[in-house]
């Protein structure tokens, strides 16, 4: 077989980051301080500097791996392993200037390679991708022809993507271009999952034992099941040793570096690095610095290996990485700074992986670069107690310091842990960038021990992507797309037609212009709402077994526990817990909506249906007063109000009801979580006007937040009409609040704060997360973007460069009520 | 008890989420009425007894759904009917009677003022309980002067104070003494405002002599000092070229410091937030050209108050770092 060298770039075998950029410069020197070296400085700021471009690195080797060897392979899983192998040990290797932390999912920062075999990307998305204003990642020339050349030749008609749309049903698609709900897994892989503490006790060597346990195990007479699994276990083993020489790579590039070093400090620091990258993750790490370099490389193994959604994350960083902190501090082989530096070096590495490209409704769904890793800080332990440890606060200073877009962070808080530690986190949030993100532990626990999971498990467990809920280390929850809830009841109103198309989505469910009482008009929004549901259970089972049959993933079932034990993939039951998810959006809208109509045209009775109908058919136009009324004159959700709060309530139980408990085809169950990303702009630009007032194609409410705006009762109004929601049902909900940052001037205030969130945690609330910026800043950003350009703030479960965020959803945020203190 | 929970209040607003008004995490509510006229009064439509018709001109679509509701023709659109018009109202007809406020589509005609019985105030008070419990928070009674209502306040704190609902009641203190020892027996926290400590000026700007305010404040004190309660901390709104010369402040802190216990002062700097209220009152402000102090006049005042042996805070703030607005 021809082998063909993918880019110039991407063969280089160890690319140093190019000449000037590798210079420490006088602003590092001058930027570095007792809290950050100048190394860190520069690394940071090259991070910072790095402009995200697409790599064809990873799909020309897999397209050479593939269309070569690769066909030759007698079962997926083996094949992808192999896939994985291959990519590994031609890929480039990075080892930068004053690294301490190697390896790059790319062939440098920021280049960020394709999944041709989940989504290949056309000529066209390339362009796109190449000037669209937001989340724009440059394409070079080479690229391009090596897509339009070798890559989209071999793919074109065999990935997920080609796959997956006709595998639907025409209903599915129907819905689906009419924007009822979105499909996660249309060109990205399931992942949303997050490592436990396997590899903090195992080296590669240990968990190669556990696979010849399992294969001994095996009864190839009996039990018809056994090859695939024999296959499975084999294909671990290969992905496994993959990553171990890809370790080993870097080892000898580091060597190479060491023996031309000019500067012998530099040379003795790449032996050092060399030392662990031949130690780990071969062996059980012994150090911090080891530790922290394993888990990079099996960061990366899992990012490379498929294009998992939330990449992948380190879940309880301080938990497992305190042993190793302490002992380093005893045998005086490490110091607080010199943790701090690793860690500080760590965070870089998150930050030079952008999200892999996202085109059409995906990337409206979750327009950013951000690719939610999520750093878990503070909460319980295993056991139940209190986690915070002086490393959780030096994680806090960490995250503080680098105010870096990734990776992102957050506080497990559980009534067990000091208020001093969620203090420290409110004190950061004051800040103004939005992290860390605030979660209540002991709701967590509530949540995933409802579902069936141990105690123990439970505790393990926390946070990832943006609020969503896992056992770490031992499941697969996958989230399957977003749902619009408003589009629902604006079907429900037109009996089942998209009044946008006229085209009939859903059943006839009645006119609701004859409709006589409110019980008959939800009645009507449910079936709707359980027809939609089991249109989009219908294709997620069937994507489930795509994923299944052509894209096992070897390497991430190595990490997650009883994959190994079972000789199951990830994605096809390996887990101890599989879980898939619905995400419902704009429960503040649908709840608003409801309300006007039960108060107005039920209750109070002077609203017609058929007056109300006309109003929305002409998005208000020529209705203004009646608009107004709707908007102000109506109990709204997020203002403590029982009225509003009871029909959010009545929407929560008949979402839950249609999702909740239906099986998945992986063992375990279909549950729900409110949280919206960018979807709730998405959503809103398809839904027509709604009885709230709302007009046509505005952004929809993110989360479980009010309606922007129309919370007007405060904070704890808003608290308290969210704590009505059953968190304790859900896999996760996300609450915003703006904050003016008048608020958190005091030290006395951020107390308060800390009592603010306790009191909403005591309600089991499951998340809250701040924007202290107030608007007047944003609305400069807006006209001034070049001066902003470093303005993060809290966009719904993650964090994002405002500048970089659409105009809509800037308005959006703008529009969110800025708390103040009364 | 029992009989004591359907006596009615006219309250303006309850705010939940007050940090600056006390201790912790409070609500604040809000009673119509004040003997004051203070020409800064940043809360301009709590000085009336009754409830009073507001307009923010900003909201109103023209609609017209007010001058339809007004059975006693007390309002007309203004301007041509063609371009702006805004509804005005003849104040010689208008009997606050509120249609217009109920027709009003998108909130930009209220009736300010509410008749509220304790009960159901206690109802919407309980509702941050969990709050005050966590912050060490309570419920703050203002105004308006909430003295004026001195039957319904105390049935409000007594009915706070079995419900085991820490209280603090923010007064001008001025009211007759036996109105403010009932209340400031049954209160936890007095927040008691002087404004100026000289009698001439204080008539000037407030309308009212400071002589039975001062008198009240040093028998609070004396009562505090018997009782253990309630708790005094003295506030002073700053209004430059009002109250901030360095002469009424050397007199303010030998005023206070003469008071056994010394109460703990805290300085309010002004804030013009009141003047979007006044147009919505249709009223013209009395001190157009009111001033916020520089960080260097709050800082001379604060020091000759400190010199006079007096704690002082600026916004609740003990670190008392100066910052202008």
């Amino acid at each position: 077989m021809q082998r063909f060298e993918p880019t110039e770039t991407a063969s280089t075998p160890t690319s140093a980051a190019a000449g000037s950029a590798g210079a420490l410069d006088a602003a590092d020197v001058e930027a570095a301080s007792p809290t950050m070296t100048a190394r860190v400085a520069r690394l940071r700021r090259e991070s910072l500097a790095a402009v995200p471009t697409l790599s064809a690195e990873r799909a020309l080797l897999m397209t050479e791996f593939y269309a070569g060897e690769g066909g030759r392979t007698e079962s997926a899983a083996l094949l992808r392993a192999r896939a994985l192998a291959h990519v590994l040990e031609h890929k480039a290797v990075h080892v930068g200037e004053g690294e301490l932390i190697v390896g790059e999912r790319g062939p440098w920062p920021k280049a960020t390679p394709t999944y041709p075999e989940v989504c290949c990307h056309s000529l066209e998305d390339l362009d796109t991708l190449n000037s669209r204003e937001k989340t724009r990642y440059l394409v070079d020339d080479q690229v391009r022809t090596a897509y339009r050349d070798r890559v989209i030749p071999f793919w074109q008609g065999r990935n997920i993507r080609d796959w997956l749309f006709p595998a639907m049903t025409p209903e599915w698609r129907a819905a689906y271009e009419a924007g009822v709900f979105t499909e996660f897994m249309e060109q990205r892989a399931p992942g949303h999952t997050v490592l436990g503490d396997v590899i903090y006790r195992n080296g590669f060597t240990d968990l190669d034992r556990e696979i010849q346990e399992s294969l001994d195990g095996l009864d190839e007479v009996g039990d018809a099941g056994a090859w695939p699994r024999r296959q499975q276990l084999e294909a671990m083993r290969v992905a496994l040793r993959a990553v171990v020489r890809y370790a080993e790579r870097h080892a000898e590039a580091a060597e190479a570096m060491a023996a031309e070093a000019a500067d012998p400090e530099r040379a003795e620091e790449l032996r050092r690095i060399a030392v662990v990258c031949r130690r780990v993750p071969a062996e059980r790490p012994r150090t911090f610095h080891e530790a922290i370099q394993y888990y990079w490389f099996v960061h990366l193994g899992v990012i490379i290996e498929l294009n998992t959604w939330d990449a992948f994350s380190p879940g309880h960083l301080d938990q497992h990485l305190l042993p190793f902190y302490r002992q380093g501090l005893e045998h005086g082989t490490l110091s607080e700074s010199s943790a701090r530096e690793l860690l500080q070096c760590l965070w870089i590495k998150f930050n030079n992986q952008p999200a892999p490209p996202k085109v059409g409704v995906t990337a409206e769904e979750s327009g950013t670069y951000t690719d939610f890793a999520l750093i878990n800080t503070g909460g319980l332990t295993p056991g139940g107690d209190d986690g915070v440890s002086e490393l959780s606060y030096l994680v806090l200073d960490v995250v503080e310091q680098m105010r870096l877009l990734q990776p992102s962070s957050c506080v497990l808080v559980s009534r067990k842990n000091p208020d001093r530690f969620l203090k420290q986190a409110l004190r950061i949030v004051g800040t103004g960038f939005g992290q860390p993100s605030i979660f209540n532990h002991d709701a967590i626990v509530g949540e995933l021990v409802r579902q069936g999971k141990s105690m123990e498990d439970a505790r393990a467990g926390g946070a990832s992507g943006c609020v969503e809920v896992g056992a770490f280390g031992k499941e697969a929850y996958i989230l399957t797309g977003y749902f619009n809830l408003p589009k629902v009841l604006e079907l429900a109103l037109n009996d089942g037609v998209d009044p946008t198309t006229g085209s009939r989505l859903g059943p006839a469910t009645g006119d609701a212009r004859t409709m006589t009482s409110f019980d008959e008009l939800f009645e009507a929004f449910r079936r709707q709402l359980a027809h939609f549901i089991e249109v989009k259970v219908r294709g997620s089972n069937v994507i489930e077994r795509l994923y299944a049959r052509h894209l096992p993933a070897p390497f991430l079932s190595l990490l997650i526990e009883d994959c190994i034990a079972r000789g199951r993939d990830y994605h096809d039951g390996g887990p101890r817990y599989d879980t898939s998810y619905i995400q419902g959006v704009g429960l503040g809208t649908i709840t608003d909506a409801l309300t006007a109509l039960r108060y107005h045209v039920f209750d109070q009775g002077h609203l017609g249906m058929s007056q109300l109908m006309d109003a929305l058919g002409d998005d208000f136009r020529g209705h203004e007063a009646l608009q107004a009324r709707l908007r102000n004159r109506t109990p709204r959700y997020g203002n403590d109000d029982d009225y509003a709060d009871s029909v959010m309530r009545r929407v929560f139980d008949a979402y839950f009801d249609a999702v909740d408990g239906r099986p998945n085809t992986r063992g375990g169950r279909y549950r729900i979580n409110l949280l919206p990303t960018t979807a709730h702009v998405y959503f809103g630009s398809v839904t027509g006007a709604t009885p709230d007032g709302r007009v046509a194609r505005a952004p929809l409410s993110e989360g479980v937040s009010p309606v922007q705006g129309m919370d007007r009762k405060g904070p704890t109004a808003v608290f308290r009409s969210a704590a009505k929601i059953d968190h304790l049902r859900t896999g996760g909900t996300l609450l915003n609040q703006k904050l003016s940052p008048r608020l958190l001037e005091k030290d006395g205030d951020v107390d308060k704060l800390v009592a603010l969130v306790r009191s909403y945690f005591r309600l089991d609330g499951h998340h809250v997360q701040f924007n202290v910026v107030d608007a007047e800043t944003l609305r400069a950003a807006q006209e001034d973007p070049e001066s902003h350009r470093d303005l993060i703030v809290r966009v719904a479960g993650y964090s994002d460069y405002f500048c970089d965020l659409g105009r809509e959803l800037q308005d959006e945020i703008i529009a969110r009520t800025e708390h103040g203190a009364m | 008890m029992g009989s004591t929970t359907g006596i009615m209040g006219q309250v303006f607003d309850v705010q939940r989420f007050c940090l600056h008004d006390g201790r912790g995490i409070r609500t604040t509510v809000f009673l119509k009425g004040c003997p004051l006229s203070c020409v800064w009064c940043h809360n301009p439509e709590s000085q009336a007894r009754g409830p009073e018709r507001v307009f923010r001109a900003a909201r109103c679509i023209v609609c017209g759904s007010c001058v339809a509701a007004c059975s006693r023709g007390a309002l007309r659109l203004a301007g041509d009917g063609v371009a702006v018009a805004t509804p005005v109202v003849d104040p010689s007809l208008c009997a606050v009677a509120g249609a217009c406020a109920a027709a009003c589509p998108s909130g930009a005609t209220e009736i300010l003022g509410r008749d509220v019985a304790v009960a159901d105030l206690l109802a919407e008070v309980r509702r941050d309980v969990s709050v005050f419990d966590e912050s060490g928070g309570g419920v703050t009674f203002s105004g308006g002067e909430p003295l004026l209502q001195a039957e319904f306040l105390e049935a409000m704190l007594l009915a706070c104070r079995a419900a085991g609902i820490h209280t603090t009641v923010d007064t001008s203190g001025h009211a007759p003494w036996e109105v403010v020892e009932r209340i400031a027996s049954l209160a936890d926290t007095f927040l008691f405002d002087v404004k100026h400590a000289d009698d001439e000026a204080h008539r000037e700007f407030t309308g009212v002599s400071n002589r039975l305010i001062i008198s009240n404040l040093g028998r609070v004190a004396e009562l505090s000092r018997r009782t253990g309660s309630p708790e005094v901390l003295v506030r002073v709104p700053v209004v430059a070229g009002v109250n901030d010369g360095r002469e009424a402040v050397a007199r303010l802190g030998e005023l206070l410091a003469a008071l056994d216990p010394r109460p703990a002062v805290d300085l309010l700097p002004y804030q013009p937030l009141g003047r979007s209220k006044y147009e919505r009152m249709g009223r013209d402000q009395l001190l157009p050209g009111a001033r916020a102090p520089s960080a260097s006049e709050l800082e001379t005042m604060t020091e000759l108050l400190r010199a006079a042996g007096l704690e002082v805070t600026i916004r609740g703030d003990r670190d008392a770092e100066v910052r202008a607005d």
